[in-house]
């Protein structure tokens, strides 16, 4: 998956979490968690949907990896090289 | 013959509307049936109906019915079906999208298509009321939620003598259980730490059953059964805190399950109705990124609400040493008429017991 294709993709989880959102407005380096108003459940659910989106089990570990729109586009468009 | 009536979905509830039919006259419904959908302050609600026969003089759609008032007659097995009353015809929605003119300059502002909207109005036609709560994502309408909120909320504070106990947790036992148990899983199948806390408190709860239950009638009915109503906030505004039932006997990988279609549907509607009137307590988790501590207000007629603060990083004393530990502060609200302090700190002390073994949640 690249970085393109990754950014759409979390997009589209998000946009099923927090439906009333405008990612646009959120920064790249901006905590999608504050930016967004995430709690614990929606993070997870998150997880899950990127997980199952690039067909990767995230280990729980590298939450902190996908806590914003760069940091998340850099690991996952990376872990699939 | 028997009536199914309007449920109080709450102790804020006067009235609901029925907006959706599931069973037809002469149908034959099962105990626990979901027969109907009905509209309040909390979203849409399916409703289920307890009885057991044939349901027929279903009452009509669309129209503001108070608590009590008969929906229907059920009509037991092996009885005579019961005689046809002929039902008030629901409004029939025209085809062409009737709106009135403040619901289209509504709709406008905010960007909707009317065209496809279901209306409440007469005659099918699409009310203001309508466009606010189609823009309310979750299928409710925030103003009449408010004021649901601030009608409970002010009952319990008129009514009910709080009184308050906190207590320091160390999560750190339950904090390494949680990570080599989501270690070994995919991400469907991991646990947040709001579900030890859940099974914590629910079997704390088994222990000391004063704080379970109802105060009613001068009286405090305790119930044997535990119903955790969990908080949860919704997107845009508002709290509704639907039950997990049974949870003291749920695993923790059932309660996880559990919790995330609860909170998937408080949020996007499909709550059942015993969900909402069958709590006998509530538990209140504010997750990681909220306050360190929280003091509840009991939702009544319950006797009690535990609420648990962010777990988090602090100096700890630990064999005499200042060590950091990963600690949470839980407290409980409790109602004075029902119990007393000494009985609320059996609770706090119990919960702190159930988390210290985590591999016995």
């Amino acid at each position: 998956m690249n970085a393109s294709e990754v950014r759409t993709l979390a997009a589209n989880v998000l946009a099923g979490i927090a439906p009333e959102a405008d990612l646009s407005t959120v920064d790249a380096t901006e905590d999608l968690r504050e930016a967004l108003d995430l709690d614990s459940m929606d993070f997870l659910n998150f997880v899950i949907g990127l997980s199952q989106g690039c067909g990767i089990s995230i280990p729980e570990a590298d939450y902190p990896n996908l806590f914003t729109l760069q940091k998340l586009v850099r690991y996952l468009a990376r872990d699939q090289r | 013959m028997a009536d199914f009536t309007m449920p109080a979905l709450g102790a804020d509830m006067e009235t609901g509307k029925v907006v959706e039919w599931r069973v037809k006259p002469g149908d034959m419904v099962h105990s626990g049936d979901v027969v109907a959908v009905v509209e309040t302050h909390k979203g849409a609600i399916d409703v289920e109906c307890f009885l057991e026969g044939i349901i027929d003089n279903l009452a009509p759609m669309h129209t503001g019915l108070p608590v009590g008032s008969v929906l229907a007659t059920v009509e037991g097995p092996g009885a005579a079906p019961a005689t046809q009353v002929v039902p008030v015809a629901p409004a029939v929605a025209s085809t062409r999208a009737k709106v009135s003119p403040a619901a289209r300059h509504k709709a406008r502002t905010l960007g909707l298509a009317v065209e496809h909207l279901q209306g409440s109005g007469a005659d099918g036609a699409v009310t203001l009321a309508d466009i606010t709560r189609t823009a309310a994502k979750g299928g409710f309408d925030p103003v009449q939620m408010r004021q649901a909120i601030a009608t409970a909320m002010g009952k319990s504070k008129r009514e009910i003598p709080h009184y308050y106990l906190t207590s320091t947790i160390d999560f750190g036992a339950a904090q390494t259980w949680l990570d080599a148990w989501n270690g070994a899983r995919q991400p469907t199948d991991r646990l947040l730490p709001a579900v030890l806390l859940l099974k914590a408190t629910a079997k704390a709860l088994a222990e000391v059953p004063q704080l379970n239950g109802f105060y009613e009638n001068g009286a405090h009915r305790g119930s044997s059964a535990i119903h955790v109503g969990w908080a949860v906030a919704l997107r845009g505004g508002g709290l509704v805190a639907p039950a997990i039932h049974h949870a003291n006997h749920k695993s923790l990988a059932e309660l996880m399950v559990a919790l995330r279609d609860l909170v998937q549907r408080a949020r996007t509607g499909g709550l059942r109705s015993s969900e909402l009137t069958d709590p006998t307590v509530t538990v209140t988790s504010l997750g990681d990124r909220g306050a360190e501590c929280v003091l509840g207000v009991i939702y009544p007629p319950q006797v009690a609400i535990v609420g648990f603060g962010r777990v988090q990083l602090q100096p700890w004393v630990v064999d005499g040493q200042i060590q950091p530990r990963l600690l949470v502060n839980v407290s409980l609200a409790a109602d004075h008429r029902a119990s007393d302090g000494h009985v609320g700190g059996q609770l706090l002390a119990a919960i702190n017991t159930a988390l210290q073994n985590p591999e016995q949640l």
